[in-house]
């Protein structure tokens, strides 16, 4: 894309047309002359849609998802969109999709190729799955397909967990950028800006990396009908645990799920001089 | 049972979330170790040995460390590691890189977040922006743990002396670097430590307008400030303001929001504040479902009106 950028105006209509061709062949050479260009892959997880407020089961074994509106979790779909830009820059090459779960984590894949992955994997089971069994999950399939940068969400909105991409940089051996909310590559690194305590963090890791995404990253796009078309037909595979060695036992049992305790309801006071007679004098905490 | 509590600090001093995670390995029970990897940061460990409930204080002082770098820091902690049972960093931002990364380097599970010890192995943790509480049980025999500050108290600065054990710091892995950072220094309290919070939300307008209204009144009340995504989101305020599900989490005495709506992901990073107060022009703001005094006004009025009579 951007090498193209620099022909815009120099030529003919036509002969733009050729040597974005061109441009398009040594851009899959990996050429130096266009920076970095990475494979990428991109997890991606089923999660209860965040508008959805759950509800606790009345056996306290879990939380009522049956029949609950289901969609991408927000933070992956952000990491799509990051590595989709980064194909849009001519920095990655392909964006792999992966997600592990039930079958309708299909649709989650389906979802990604829509806003621009290239193909997707599903690693399918119905086992309960934790951070770890995913990570190791997830280290299989890079194993397989050598992509050069991972980019997944920060943490899932339903288990809120913000584990699994720190973990599969651990079993990888590679550098991690967590809380991303800039990424540039080049030079053979990334160099991620972070959101940390008191502002911001600006940190070079060197390729293969990971990255997980914040919410300043970027704002996905919406899917369009002809992409959401066009998603259908590329490439899903389907692997099993078990066809990648992965033993996903989960480490932690739920004893049990409970609501949290509830506030009190409060009460609406008429001015500001009431409020802070309220404050001053019933909580006490002016 | 020895607990290891990976501090967090700035070479010098200790970072407040510390002492609250020294207060969830008193409960959990046992030895408490504090590890301080850190780069000229003898003060830190001094620090860390005056504090009550430490019985050891462990400083890998190296220029590994300079920068607290995930992924040095974690092999640091990797390499000490046999002999706990109990590994806590605290869930902030840097907690929540290095944990998992130690986790997985001992191939354990980690429990993200926890808000209370029920016993040495079973702990309690919100799932779904705080909406439900999960009590998981570990089976692995190293526990590796996040622990949300505002869930515990804050292990007393004074009363221990615990001595300071030297340990050699471990070499940069090379796999990342420090290349800049961009802190905003504030004569505030620190959000997440402070016993008074003013929160803004969309409802302020702007950045300037968020600026002119809170401030006045952070600055009577003593209160940090703190914003709602959708303020952040619009560019008000930094990304460290914001307080929610996927922000901070804050449980001060008092919380003040002020144009914030309620949205499900900001009660979940407030909700366990003491005490309350919404201040909001739209009656059917969700915020008043869950505030002790609700204020049905408009703010460009009230706050002043309020910061004025304080």
């Amino acid at each position: 894309m951007h090498a193209n950028s620099q022909y815009r105006g120099l030529r003919s209509r036509k002969l733009r047309a050729e040597f974005s061709i061109v441009d398009s062949v040594l851009a899959l050479r990996k050429l130096p002359a266009f920076g970095d260009i990475v494979k990428v892959l991109v997890p991606v997880k089923r999660v209860v849609d965040y508008n959805v407020k759950v509800r606790v089961k009345a056996d306290n074994s879990g939380v009522d998802i049956a029949n609950v509106k289901m969609s991408m979790n927000p933070f992956c779909e952000i990491a799509v969109e990051e590595a989709v830009r980064l194909k849009e820059k001519g920095s990655a090459t392909e964006i792999v999709a992966v997600s592990a779960g039930v079958t309708q984590c299909q649709e989650t894949l389906r979802n990604a190729m829509a806003i621009g992955a290239d193909r997707g994997i599903l690693i399918e089971t119905d086992a309960e799955l934790q951070p770890l069994a995913v990570a190791k999950l997830l280290k299989a399939i890079v194993d397989k397909e050598q992509p050069q940068l991972v980019i997944l969400g920060k943490q899932a909105i339903d288990d809120d967990s913000n584990q699994t991409g720190q973990m599969l940089a651990a079993l990888l051996n590679w550098g991690q950028a967590t809380f991303a909310s800039k990424v540039e590559i080049e030079g053979g690194a990334a160099k991620v800006t972070c959101e940390v305590d008191g502002g911001l963090e600006t940190v070079s890791i060197k390729l293969p990396a990971i990255i997980t995404t914040d919410l300043r990253l970027n704002e996905p796009r919406y899917a369009t009908l002809p992409n959401i078309m066009k998603a259908k037909k590329k490439q899903l595979d389907i692997v099993k645990p078990a066809d990648l060695g992965v033993d996903v036992t989960p480490r932690l049992a739920t004893l049990k799920v409970e609501e949290p305790p509830k506030r009190k309801g409060g009460v609406k006071v008429a001015d500001v001089a009431a409020l802070i007679d309220k404050l001053k004098n019933e909580a006490k905490v002016i | 049972m020895a607990n290891l509590v990976i501090a967090e600090h700035d070479h010098g001093s200790l970072k407040a979330a510390t002492l609250n995670v020294i207060s969830a390995a008193v409960e959990i029970g046992g030895d408490v170790h504090v590890l301080i990897a850190g780069h000229n940061a003898k003060a830190a460990a001094d620090a860390a040995a005056q504090v009550a409930g430490v019985s050891k204080v462990l400083l890998a002082d190296g220029a590994a460390h300079a920068h607290r770098l995930p992924e040095n820091a974690a092999a640091q902690i990797v390499a000490i590691a046999s002999g706990y049972s109990h590994i806590l960093a605290p869930a902030t931002p840097y907690g929540k890189a290095v944990a998992p990364r130690v986790a997985a380097l001992l191939d354990k599970a980690q429990i993200s977040d926890i808000i209370k010890v029920v016993d040495a192995d079973t702990f309690v943790r919100p799932i779904y922006a705080g909406n439900a509480y999960a009590t998981v049980k570990s089976s692995d025999s190293v526990k590796v743990i996040t622990v949300r500050g505002t869930a515990f108290g804050a292990a007393a600065k004074t009363g221990g002396f615990s001595s300071v054990e030297t340990l050699a710091a471990v070499g940069d892995t090379a796999l990342s670097s420090f290349v800049s950072a961009e802190i905003v220094k504030s004569e505030r309290p620190e959000l997440t430590a402070a016993k008074i919070v003013v929160s803004g939300g969309r409802g302020l307008g702007s950045g300037d307008k968020y600026r002119e209204v809170l401030t006045p009144l952070a600055d009577k009340l003593g209160a940090a400030m703190g914003a709602s995504r959708a303020a952040v989101d619009a560019g008000y305020v930094p990304n460290d303001y914001q307080v929610g599900q996927t922000g901070k989490i804050v449980a001060p005495d008092l919380y003040v929001a002020i144009g914030v709506s309620g949205a499900i992901q900001h009660l979940a990073g407030m909700k366990d504040s003491k005490v309350i107060v919404a201040i909001n022009k739209d009656p059917d703001a969700p915020i008043f479902s869950v505030a002790d005094y609700g204020l049905v006004a408009d703010l460009f009025e009230a706050v002043p009106e309020l910061a004025a009579k304080l």
